[in-house]
């Protein structure tokens, strides 16, 4: 998401370093990019003046201008206070304290559309993970069918993996028209936090209606919220793809209730998310958590360093390396890694792999996570139904035949072809490129880290049939030349 | 706009309050001052404060300049002025009115990303068509957030007008299906359709809506007449994007530019005509069916220039 601002950054430096020694007035233009690039990215104007003033200052007492790599020096510096700014006393614990006596209270507000439902959602269903009991209280009471909807995404929670429990308490009789229930909140809350206590679970979160920071009357209930039910933690919700508003609704929230800590939500969507900055710097808050995804799992905590270091350019592989451990477990992978150092990888293993990959989360969502590759994807569309198709080709193989593709002759291919509606020729093709990469695995997997380094650096270079020749697999040609999925297939995926 | 009168007379007037404080905004910044470097400063803070975006910024300050340089502009009053016809201009009034079939049901999509205000944009548009005397038939497409049909369906009786659902987690198209033969065989005047909100870089979510489009196409002639895409005053430069994509998946042909009855400015949408070229033709002021209005390029561009958070939009 912050692609666009590591771009600028990227153009900024690329002029510093082309230049060696740099002078003061140098360092000023470069920031001149930066300021534009945090600008599109919708980083308040004022803090844009002040952060890139503040990089100046730093630069020049650094004196940059005398380094032999002032370019380097220069991201140095903009990643520190870019740290800095966004990461500040992020706390040692990352998610929701645990409290004696319990609940916790959690307190989730925000403007209208952030997404706080679906985050009580995805935060109870986090908890659930940590074998947490919880209580979400449906405190939105404005907004038609909102109780419905946090009465469906308990249930839904409930399906997640995790020890701890859900419960929902809720009012339905209490809903009433906009503006006709405002303060009814504060009661449904105590109630709530009455019947906490009773089942003495760990969590219990708010989920009040939302609300535009300007509308005193239900920024008061709000306030009146907080003093019936001290929660320990206020957490304002926030679109991350809000623009140069941030500042005031931020301000508002924080102002009249004292946030604790920010949501950042649709961080999947591919805003360049500047609100992050304004936010944090107007609350002075810590960014907990990002909401990366429709599914109530989509919750990931916030890593401000990462963040930072991907707004340069430099890629998220702490992220990425998370990730697959959470998918691969430690056993797998050596056995994996065994087989493929054999040249022994079976269509089965490919499979596993790419379901693997997949449950990780989007392809291009992956790929802009490596170092580099973000910038040089960033206009190619990775499109996930062409895996969607190499998954069906190697379904309707059979056993034997993921077992050695050697034994696929043309009557089988056809069947496949047929199998997964595409056309013989791409099954040829899958197969070709199979042997090409499980052949390359082989070698790689002999060499020592100095190979295995210069083979990658090899593979930058050009000419790497895994990757450089994964547009020209059999469909993922993008271009539609095989026959799609029906629209059955392509339904079911939507409902996830 | 006829459609829209007596919405208009509705707001216009909770309007006149608002209005005083966009002219007063405005006059403390340029009315009545002389043109200098620290104005066109102030006018460029302001600007991108409004979310118009870097590149419309400098655009509308390099045509400031200019003028102030070759000696044609030289107070804050013409600069609002040359704006405000910069700005009408970008929006010409045949854009903006909605289209309707020549005959049989007229059918309107309503697309959008997450939260942005859809359910809410459709209870309005409904409110205000059913207040011309148009039968008015809604589909609730959004099968698949949870408590999204239910909503859509408190809003059909508050509104007394009629609904067709589809279950939770069903297909979306076929919802669109059964509400097409429904519009048909009711004789209603419009089918609006209500649909999930979808980010615009999800590409089997645009499919999907694209589907949806094509099956509309295929029961009434000449439908969808009107697809529009309902995006959040308070977001930033990505609606650009968020344009771009639901355009290349459905021809949007109009914006409604919801909550703009907050302290956001909804500038953006300045961008969005550069870049993409689709008319804005409502904004949504509120939370009753009756906050809604027709886009006025004028009372909009005077607004982009209102002080923060003045009390009297509340």
């Amino acid at each position: 998401m912050f692609d666009r601002l590591s771009d600028g950054f990227n153009n900024a430096f690329r002029k510093l370093s082309g230049r060696g020694k740099i002078s003061e007035s140098n360092v000023r233009d470069a920031m001149e990019d930066v300021r534009t690039a945090l600008l599109e990215a919708d980083v308040h104007y004022e803090i844009v003046n002040d952060f890139t003033d503040s990089v100046v200052e730093d630069a020049l007492g650094r004196d940059v201008t005398k380094s032999l790599k002032p370019g380097e020096e220069m991201i140095g510096v903009v990643n520190d206070q870019l740290v800095k700014l966004i990461g500040g006393d992020q706390p040692a614990q990352p998610g929701v304290p645990k409290v004696t006596p319990g609940p916790t209270v959690v307190m989730m507000c925000g403007l209208q559309g952030s997404g706080k439902t679906t985050t009580c959602g995805k935060l109870a269903a986090y908890l659930k993970r940590q074998g947490r009991s919880v209580m979400l209280a449906a405190a939105d009471l404005q907004r038609p069918a909102a109780v419905d909807q946090l009465q469906t995404v308990t249930e839904q929670v409930k399906g997640f993996p995790g020890d701890g429990t859900v419960t929902c308490y809720a009012e339905p009789h209490k809903v009433a028209e906009y503006g006709k229930a405002v303060g009814v909140a504060v009661g449904v809350c105590q109630r709530a936090m009455g019947e906490a206590l009773k089942q003495g679970v760990d969590v219990l979160i708010l989920d009040t209606a939302g609300r535009l920071h300007i509308n005193d009357d239900l920024m008061g209930e709000l306030e009146a919220v907080k003093k019936a039910v001290p929660p320990h933690q206020t957490l304002l919700v926030v679109d991350a793809m809000t623009g140069q508003d941030a500042v005031n609704s931020a301000k508002a929230f924080h102002d009249r209730l004292g946030v604790s800590g920010v949501i950042l939500t649709k961080f999947d969507s591919d805003t360049r998310g500047g609100a992050a900055l304004t936010v944090r710097k107007v609350t002075g808050a810590p960014i907990l958590f990002i909401g990366v995804g429709e599914k109530l799992d989509k919750l990931e905590e916030f890593h401000p360093e990462r963040i930072a270091s991907r707004i340069l350019g430099m890629g998220d592989v702490v992220s990425l390396v998370e990730k697959a451990q959470q998918e691969v477990s430690e056993e797998e992978a050596e056995v994996m890694a065994e087989k493929m150092a054999k040249g022994e990888l079976s269509m089965d293993d490919f499979l596993k792999q790419l379901r693997s990959l997949r449950r990780m989360g989007p392809m291009k969502q992956l790929m802009g996570m490596l170092p580099g590759v973000g910038q040089m994807l960033k206009n190619v569309e990775v499109d996930e139904k062409q895996l969607d198709r190499l998954e069906g080709m190697v379904n309707s193989m059979t056993p034997a035949e993921r077992d050695d593709v050697k034994v696929i002759n043309p009557s089988r291919r056809r069947r496949v072809a047929s199998g997964a509606g595409v056309k013989p020729e791409d099954v040829s093709g899958l197969v070709k490129q199979f042997n090409m990469v499980s052949q390359m695995t082989k070698q790689f997997s002999g060499m020592g880290m100095k190979g295995k380094l210069d083979a990658a650096k090899k593979m930058q270079a050009g000419g790497m049939p895994g990757i450089e020749g994964m547009p020209q697999l059999p469909g993922m040609g993008g271009k539609g030349t095989t026959k799609t999925q029906s629209p059955k297939s392509r339904y079911k995926k939507r409902k996830r | 706009m006829k459609l829209f009168k007596s919405a208009i007379a509705k707001v216009k007037k909770g309007l006149a309050k608002t209005r005083d404080t966009f002219v007063g905004g405005l006059r403390s910044i340029l009315i009545g001052r002389r043109l200098d470097d620290e104005l066109i400063n102030e006018l460029e803070a302001r600007l991108i404060q409004s979310d118009v975006g870097v590149k419309t910024t400098l655009r509308l300050i390099e045509g400031v300049k200019k003028a102030y340089r070759s000696g044609t502009m030289t107070t804050g009053d013409e600069v609002l002025e040359y704006l405000k016809d910069e700005l009408k201009a970008l929006w010409p009034a045949q854009d903006r009115e909605l289209r309707f079939a020549t005959s049989g049901p007229t059918v309107i999509l309503v697309a959008g990303v997450n939260g942005v205000g859809k359910t809410t944009s459709v209870a309005k548009i409904a409110s205000a068509l059913r207040d011309q005397n148009k039968t008015v038939l809604l589909a609730a497409c959004d099968t698949f957030r949870a408590g999204a049909v239910r909503q859509l369906e408190i809003w059909s009786e508050r509104l007394g007008v009629q609904v067709v659902k589809g279950q939770e987690g069903g297909d979306p198209a076929a919802v669109a299906f059964d509400a097409c033969e429904a519009a048909i065989t009711r004789n209603v005047d419009v089918l609006l359709i209500d649909t999930a909100g979808r980010l615009h870089n999800e590409a089997s979510l645009m499919r999907q809506l694209t589907k949806i489009r094509d099956v509309t196409t295929r029961k009434i002639e000449g439908a969808p007449h009107e697809v529009l895409l309902v995006l959040d005053a308070t977001t930033g430069q990505n609606a650009v994007n968020q344009a771009k994509s639901f355009t290349e998946a459905t021809d949007v042909t109009g914006i409604f530019l919801a909550k703009l009855d907050g302290t956001a400015k909804g500038g953006v949408v300045v961008a969005i005509h550069d870049e993409v070229g689709v008319p804005v033709k409502f904004v949504g002021i509120g939370e009753r069916p009756e906050d809604v209005e027709p886009f006025d390029p004028v009372a909009f561009v005077e607004a982009m220039f209102e002080d923060e958070a003045p009390a009297a939009r509340g």
